[in-house]
């Protein structure tokens, strides 16, 4: 965990609608001056007496220094919770935890960097794009969706980034497929030395593959289901493979969620594979 | 004057009664960026097994209605890398530490007992009964008084005789005054309750079981009435014994419902997950709520509520 997190109550600046998206601005201070590209912050919904107790994890879009520092956050209504946060308004208290995780690591010296993101997923390849830019880094874009409409920041990624490779699933916008489909050729016509993808498991998974093949390192931030966001409840593990070899089930929000894409397992996402360390069967005790 | 909070586990003095519940402080260092470990009652561990355990697939967590269902399947690196890595940090920090064990035998939770009896910084071990017993086709130890007796006695002889046990006792089971009178007579000092009840949800879009296990215990607001009646029927059973309350704190409201129970210490679960900083906020306010209700001492107000009832129609009864 680099730097230490804080627990904090933001104040709401602005809610805004994004194609199909919302962006929550909230001033918290605490939380911006931390933050690094990668973190990710947590959210209480649902108000003081709420019957919502798990925290919601989101990427940061972009952290300004405005009024003292604020963080925003994209996301979509996918139940209770996050519909309670579409409903928020300027001026309300929203209990943040943030900065989380471990963030990008960014190369020491210039390189051609691709960034890869697919559906909102893409909101946290922002910041890291400008801290890319700022260390005199080549960035390209690949966004993808199901629909036009879907595709997270198509106009900032084409005007900060030297192309901007857009596909949805329905045509609709770019190339039809998924980013995954683009990623070869994308890949040899911007020389990418490094690979940095944000989506679904399933996605991430196709990206490190075809990394893999072109022989380059790729950094992948995995969405796994979190109850806590701080390393409490145990929920978010995924299959990692360690430094010592040895794969083991590791929490995306302490120990990730950025990995190494060759790192995790992603075939054996969702089960404990037989190798793992304390995989049922595995040791002498059972 | 503020009430004195301190309250008694054996004959281990705690400063206040607010605990942690095992599986929801993490190893401490998670919770330290948050809030003051030192200043809990006691900072209770997840459970700890002899060998590491992988746990169970994802998704091992469905939220539900005031509640968490989860199924992680008491992941750990085992105890040895607990002793190496994960006490010390606590014992070097004064942190009042409830080892919780588990075991799939009674021989295996007896041979925990003796790797951690003599570790320095173990305020007391509390016996996770809510574990199979693969010696009894995977029945866990919970729901079957005499294998409870058995493990907390194996477990007594094992352990130091100044190291208090103590027994989690589960709620969904046939008799729980009778599961807590077995640990008892084993050799329990006091005992915790309520450990999950099992349930399960389904995802209606998947149309499949929401946890990868399948079932999972349900924890959280939506099971307090749960642990309040566990907690008023083993007190009226058992007064002498002292019962750690748990079970959907989230209030210092909450705590008190569980010291008027019965519960002479409570602890915090769930909650943490939501505000890791609940533990101190939940403290404060019981301290309150006591001071506003004129209560000198904690341990006054612990199974107030069964004090007889002073109304005189029920007296006059001609029945």
């Amino acid at each position: 965990m680099a730097g230490s997190p804080v627990q904090v109550t933001g104040t709401v600046l602005t809610m805004r609608r994004v194609d199909a998206y919302h962006a929550l601005t909230v001033v918290a201070p605490g939380i911006a001056d931390r933050f690094r590209p990668g973190h990710f912050v947590t959210v209480a919904v649902g108000g003081p007496r709420t019957s919502t107790l798990t925290r919601r994890a989101f990427a940061v879009h972009d952290v300004k220094p405005d009024y003292g520092g604020t963080v925003e956050l994209v996301f979509t209504v996918r139940g209770a919770g996050t519909a309670w946060l579409a409903d928020r308004r300027a001026r309300d208290p929203l209990d943040l935890i943030g900065p989380l995780g471990r963030p990008f690591p960014l190369p020491r010296d210039p390189a051609s960097c691709l960034l890869v993101g697919s559906e909102y997923g893409a909101a946290g390849l922002f910041a890291l794009a400008d801290a890319l830019q700022q260390r005199n880094c080549r960035v390209d874009f690949v966004l993808g969706a199901a629909s036009s409409d879907r595709v997270f920041g198509a106009l900032r990624a084409r005007r900060m980034a030297e192309t901007a490779t857009l596909t949805t699933r329905d045509g609709s916008l770019g190339v039809r497929g998924s980013v995954v489909d683009v990623l070869p050729g994308v890949i040899a016509d911007t020389h990418a030395d490094v690979v940095y993808a944000c989506g679904p498991m399933a996605t991430l998974g196709g990206v490190t593959a075809v990394c893999a093949e072109f022989g380059i390192p790729v950094q992948v931030s995995v969405e796994e289901l979190m109850a806590c966001g701080i390393g409490l409840c145990m929920t978010c593990t995924v299959p990692v493979i360690g430094d010592d070899g040895v794969t083991r089930m590791t929490r995306a929000c302490v120990d990730g969620p950025v990995f190494r894409g060759e790192r995790v397992r992603f075939d054996d996402v969702g089960t404990i594979p037989f190798d793992a360390h304390g995989a049922p069967g595995g040791d002498r005790a059972r | 004057m503020p009430a004195d909070m301190r309250t008694y586990l054996a004959h281990v003095e705690l400063p206040n009664p607010i605990l942690t519940a095992s599986g929801c402080a993490g190893t401490g260092r998670e919770l330290a960026p948050f809030a003051d470990v030192t200043r809990l009652g006691a900072l209770t561990t997840r459970t700890i097994t002899m060998a590491p355990r992988a746990g169970r697939p994802t998704p091992r967590m469905a939220e539900t209605p005031s509640g968490l269902l989860n199924a992680v399947g008491l992941q750990g690196p085992g105890v040895d890398v607990f002793l190496a890595r994960e006490l010390p940090w606590l014992a070097e920090r004064g942190v009042r530490t409830v080892v919780s064990i588990g075991g799939g035998s009674v021989a295996e939770f007896s041979a925990l007992a003796r790797k951690l009896t003599d570790a320095p910084g173990v305020t007391a071990l509390e016996v996770n009964l809510s574990c199979p017993n693969v010696e009894d086709r995977g029945r866990v130890f919970a729901r079957d008084p005499s294998a409870a007796g058995e493990v907390v006695s194996a477990v007594r002889t094992a352990a130091r005789y100044d190291l208090p046990v103590i027994a989690k006792l589960q709620p969904d089971v046939a008799d729980v005054v009778a599961i807590a009178k077995a640990c008892v007579d084993g050799g329990a000092e006091a005992l915790s309750m309520i450990n999950n009840p099992v349930g399960m949800a389904i995802d209606v879009d998947r149309m499949r079981p929401a946890l990868a296990a399948g079932t999972g215990g349900l924890s959280g607001p939506a099971i307090r009435p749960l642990a309040v009646k566990c907690v008023w029927q083993v007190h009226a059973a058992l007064p002498g014994t002292p019962v750690i309350g748990m079970g959907g704190v989230t209030s210092g409201r909450d705590a008190l419902e569980l010291v008027l129970a019965g519960a002479c210490a409570v602890a915090v679960g769930t909650v943490l997950f939501h505000d890791p900083y609940a533990g101190h906020r939940v403290l404060r306010e019981l301290e309150e709520l006591l001071q506003e209700r004129g209560f000198d001492r904690l341990a006054d107000a612990v199974g107030l509520a069964h004090r007889p009832s002073h109304r005189t129609d029920r007296e006059e009864s001609s029945l």
